[in-house]
């Protein structure tokens, strides 16, 4: 029975991992490169969800099979969160490349006030239910159950993560944000244009968190326009515990916070689940603001 | 040579950090296919001519001119696509990235995998040291390395027009008459070489012509030659 | 302005246009029941006919055709300056002094509430004005420390009895050590991680108030707390509340207004400039860092325990993120570091939604808006601080 309870929250602390894994590596590769803390991005996370759920409704009315309307929706809510992204990062933080950290660390904050509460204006404030029917059932083994809604998130969230990696350490493209990240002027000298490498990131990063919108959407059962609040800093706090800019700590650092919190839940206090991302990520920062990967695996910064 | 139209030129050029200007009106010509030397003390506007060049500090006034076409304005990231190059102080390599991937960022604009591809050998030639190391880190290469693999990923993009800023930079003598025999052998090749220094000396006797700067005006020019025989220059900057 | 830019400005304009439409519609128009477009183009044009109109200004003014009103309006601004600036300081402040003080008097209940509202939030905007203005630290989690306050008061009265007077300095005392606690080991990292961490903190005390029932009673909050007292005299009525908490103000103002020009606001200023430099000139920055977190909760917990002995209630949600954020935009808007600014940003934020009622439902929106608006703008507020206000101006 205990183990089996371990187990299970073993399996639950997977999903929800991988789930901060993806929005921690927005937050990660944005400040990799602008060094920045992305207020806004838990907003496109939850803008993600939201476009999830209305994508999905208006598919299934259609008539369209529930995986159809599930795999098309999950590319256009990337997409929508994508175009999003570059959209705030052109007016809100590109005027302010020069300007004091701080300038831009208000401007980020107001974006995110701002985009919380557009959607709250355009999807009202009541939680939007998702229709999770689409992916019920799941495999029973004794008590330990796993949905193939979990399945179904595991494997699109380690798909993403692969791709994410092939796109960073294999590609053309990939090699101009790792350039632009290290030595922004040096990477203009060899013919990069850094403005549209920052764009691009921000947008790689909204879709990553608009599929975890979605994933939420569907694990919970339900969206809220302030969803992407106490997810966007326990993301944060991922990417600072595998060591902020570092991808592949942005991953690690997103899966022992959702094990973290699934463990904390299951065997200490549910109420209290949320502070524990919180303690980690001071007692990261206090005792370790490099985060576990430390300095000598930079090679995967972006 | 001096009717022929220069393939760089600056036409009192002003630029500024903030309001300090440390352009004040500098003009010089560079020839096709020719060594052109500037040389001054520590601090007088050398780097940041070839940076406003470049179009990373952006000039106040003035014209800059290559090919005959004015370029103020022009992006910098268009600049290497157009032939004209910059080795920046300092070598600025990027530290994580493999030597391999370093040289393929040289070569960031192009589209041609197998001239790209051919390239890589010929720098690799051209640099055997680099050879050996193209799987390692470039940040983890010796000084001298680094500065040959920034000379290494400038020649990628195959450019017309070298700017290179204090290539002897912190290196042993050995180094650096390896560097400058280096240099000499790309501008054989065809390449414009624009060669920043302080080691006065070398880079005169490397240079056709050269220029002498201080706090942001050129204060001589002249043959490379005649510079290095002149007195007030070797008691200034060849420290006799 | 030449032609070719001004071009450049409208399409520019336009393409920010068709991407706002692009991102607006789906969020609008696609339904279970069908696309719809109604709906996103009265939204999508009230925004572009905006847009408009101010491009139009702006062109206008860039073409130098708005002086002729400009200049009336410039002249009687100018002449307003400098009629303050030859006022000798002590008859302005005279004269406000005076209308605060009659204003109870002049209006109605429902303008007490407002102004009591205004003069709460004057003391934790100049609060949080100390820790990010003049220190230069960017604190998310300013309004833990109102919660402290205001927890402070509420279970001090309840449980001990103990009267609205003694409690006012133990909640800021109480306030100032939550400062101390959650300053000491985030003060040492850099200014933005600062911003996460206290963000993060805010969270934790909100999920504390939240939880532990045995002493704040959860979600429930806590009731009937009472209302200050003095010699037999209870402040029961809303008028008598608003003097309460116009005295608390006078003293914020006067004691920020002290430490700004102390030598402690000026090693405040040395390390928003350069922590470093202010380091190596020998000042203790981490000791005065931990001061100015202190100072600014000090002033929160003061606002707090009036607070709840304003509402005669308590509960969690009274101290969000969002309250921070909202302390935070007025600070921005009015001017970091400058007092009257902080002052004017309050006034405008509370008081404005107060004017447009209906409009309530688009203030965070509008917060939001005006944070970034600001800091693409104009950084140093609408009444910039002396010494801030130079800086920003050299650096364009
Ligand atoms: N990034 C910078 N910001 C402000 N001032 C600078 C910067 N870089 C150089 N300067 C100033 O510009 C002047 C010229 O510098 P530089 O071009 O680097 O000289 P050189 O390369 O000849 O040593 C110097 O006075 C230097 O202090
Ligand atoms: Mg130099």
């Amino acid at each position: 029975m205990d183990f089996e309870f371990f187990i299970q929250q073993l399996i639950n602390g997977i999903t929800l991992g991988g789930v901060y894994a993806l929005i921690a590596l927005g937050y990660t590769m944005v400040y990799g490169i602008i060094q920045l803390i992305n207020f806004a991005h838990g907003e496109f996370f939850a803008a993600g969800g939201y476009m999830g759920v209305i994508l999905i409704s208006y598919l299934a009315s259609q008539g369209l099979h529930p995986y159809a309307c599930l795999a098309i929706a999950l590319v256009l809510a990337m997409g929508y969160c994508a175009l999003l992204a570059m959209a705030v990062e052109q007016l809100a933080y590109k005027p302010l490349r020069n300007a004091s950290r701080l300038a831009a660390l208000l401007s980020a904050l107001g974006m995110s006030i701002f985009l919380q509460n557009g959607l709250m204006l355009t999807q009202g404030v009541y939680d939007k239910a998702y229709p999770t029917e689409i992916t019920s059932g799941g495999f029973h083994w004794g008590l330990i159950s796993v949905s193939y809604m979990q399945i179904f998130i595991v494997a699109l969230t380690a798909s993403l993560l692969v791709g994410l990696n092939v796109l960073v350490f294999k590609t053309r493209i990939g090699r101009a944000m790792r350039a632009t990240a290290q030595d922004k002027v040096m990477s203009a000298l060899v013919g990069i244009n850094s403005n549209r490498i920052i764009a691009v990131t921000f947008a790689i990063g909204a879709g990553l968190a608009a599929a975890a919108g979605i994933m939420v959407g569907l694990y919970y059962g339900s969206v809220s326009y302030t969803m992407g609040f106490v997810p966007g800093i326990k993301a944060f706090a991922a990417a600072v515990l595998g060591g902020i800019g570092n991808i592949t700590g942005a991953m690690i650092g997103g899966l022992i916070i959702g094990m973290v919190e699934i463990f904390a839940a299951g065997y200490i206090s549910g109420e209290y689940k949320d502070v524990f991302a919180f303690i980690i990520l001071i007692g990261v920062l206090y005792f370790k603001p490099t985060g576990i990967m430390g300095e000598n695996v930079d090679d995967t910064r972006v | 040579m001096d009717d022929k139209t220069p393939i760089l030129e600056l036409k009192n050029v002003v630029s500024a950090y903030g309001r300090i200007q440390a352009l004040k009106g500098i003009s010089l010509k560079v020839y096709d296919g020719e060594i052109v030397s500037i040389i001054g003390a520590n601090g007088a506007g050398k780097s940041t001519t070839l940076m406003t060049i470049c179009n990373i500090v952006k000039a106040v006034s003035g014209d800059i001119l290559y090919k005959g076409k004015r370029i103020n304005g022009v992006g910098s990231d268009v600049l290497p696509a157009m032939g004209l190059c910059q080795v920046p102080e300092g070598r600025r390599i990027f530290p994580r990235l493999t030597v391999l991937e370093n040289l393929d960022m040289g070569a960031f604009f192009r589209t041609d995998a197998t001239g790209v591809k051919e390239d890589v050998e010929r720098v690799f030639d051209l640099f055997p040291k680099l050879r050996e190391r193209s799987r390692q880190l470039g940040g983890t290469l010796s000084g001298g390395e680094q500065q040959m693999l920034a000379m290494a990923r400038a020649l990628m993009s195959r450019p017309k027009v070298l700017l290179l800023d204090e290539p002897s930079m912190g290196l042993a003598p050995l180094l650096v008459k390896q560097i400058f025999d280096i240099v000499k052998e790309i501008n054989s090749q065809g390449v414009t070489v624009v060669l920043v220094e302080q080691n006065a000396n070398l880079a005169l006797q490397a240079a056709r012509r050269g220029y002498v700067l201080e706090t942001g005006n050129v204060v001589m020019e002249d043959d490379a030659a005649k510079l290095l025989a002149n007195p007030d220059i070797r008691k200034a900057y060849l420290g006799e | 302005m030449t032609i070719r830019e001004s071009k450049k400005k409208w399409l520019a304009c336009g393409v920010g246009l068709l991407w706002f439409l692009i991102l607006l519609w789906p969020m609008l128009g696609i339904t279970p029941d069908g696309l719809e477009f109604g709906n996103t183009l009265k939204v999508f044009g009230y925004v572009a006919v905006a847009a408009l109109i101010i491009m139009l200004f702006y062109q206008v003014q860039q073409a130098g055709r708005l002086e002729a009103a400009e200049r009336p309006l410039k002249a009687v601004g100018g002449a307003i300056q400098a009629a303050y600036e030859k006022t000798p300081t002590w008859m302005v402040l005279a004269v406000v002094f005076a209308l605060a003080v009659i204003y109870p008097l002049l209006t109605g209940r429902y303008a007490h509430d407002v102004a009591i509202q205004v003069l709460v939030y004057v003391c934790l905007g100049l609060g949080l004005n100390i820790v990010i203005g003049l220190a230069g630290l960017l604190d998310l989690g300013y309004i833990a420390f109102y919660g402290v306050g205001a927890y402070t008061y509420a279970l001090m009265s309840l449980h001990f009895g103990l009267s609205f007077w003694l409690c006012l300095p133990v909640s800021a005392f109480f306030a100032a050590i939550a400062g101390c606690i959650i300053g000491y080991p985030t003060l040492r990292m850099r200014g933005d991680y600062l911003a996460i961490v206290t963000l993060g903190f805010g969270e934790i005390v909100r999920i504390i108030l939240n939880n532990w029932m045995a002493l704040t009673n959860g979600p429930n909050g806590i009731l009937s707390i009472p209302r200050p007292e003095i010699f037999g005299y209870s402040f029961r009525s809303l008028s008598s509340m608003y003097y309460v908490i116009l005295g608390i103000a006078i003293v914020t103002i006067i004691s920020v207004y002290r430490l700004n020009y102390s030598r402690i606001g000026r090693a405040w200023e040395a390390i928003r400039e350069d922590e470093t430099a202010a380091e190596l000139m020998g000042v203790n920055t981490f000791l005065l860092k931990l001061l100015a977190y202190a100072m600014g909760a000090t002033f929160a917990g003061f606002a707090g325990a009036f607070f709840a002995a304003r509402m005669k209630f308590v509960g969690p949600e009274s101290f969000t993120f969002l309250e921070s954020a909202m302390v935070l935009a007025m600070v921005i808007l009015g001017g970091m570091g400058s007092i009257p600014g902080v002052i004017l940003g309050v006034l405008a934020l509370v008081a404005l939604p107060e004017v447009f009622r209906e409009l309530e439902l688009y203030r965070m929106l509008v917060f939001g808006g005006v944070m970034t608006l600001m800091m693409l703008v104009r950084p140093a507020g609408i009444w910039p601080a002396k010494r801030v206000g130079r800086r920003s101006e050299e650096a364009e």
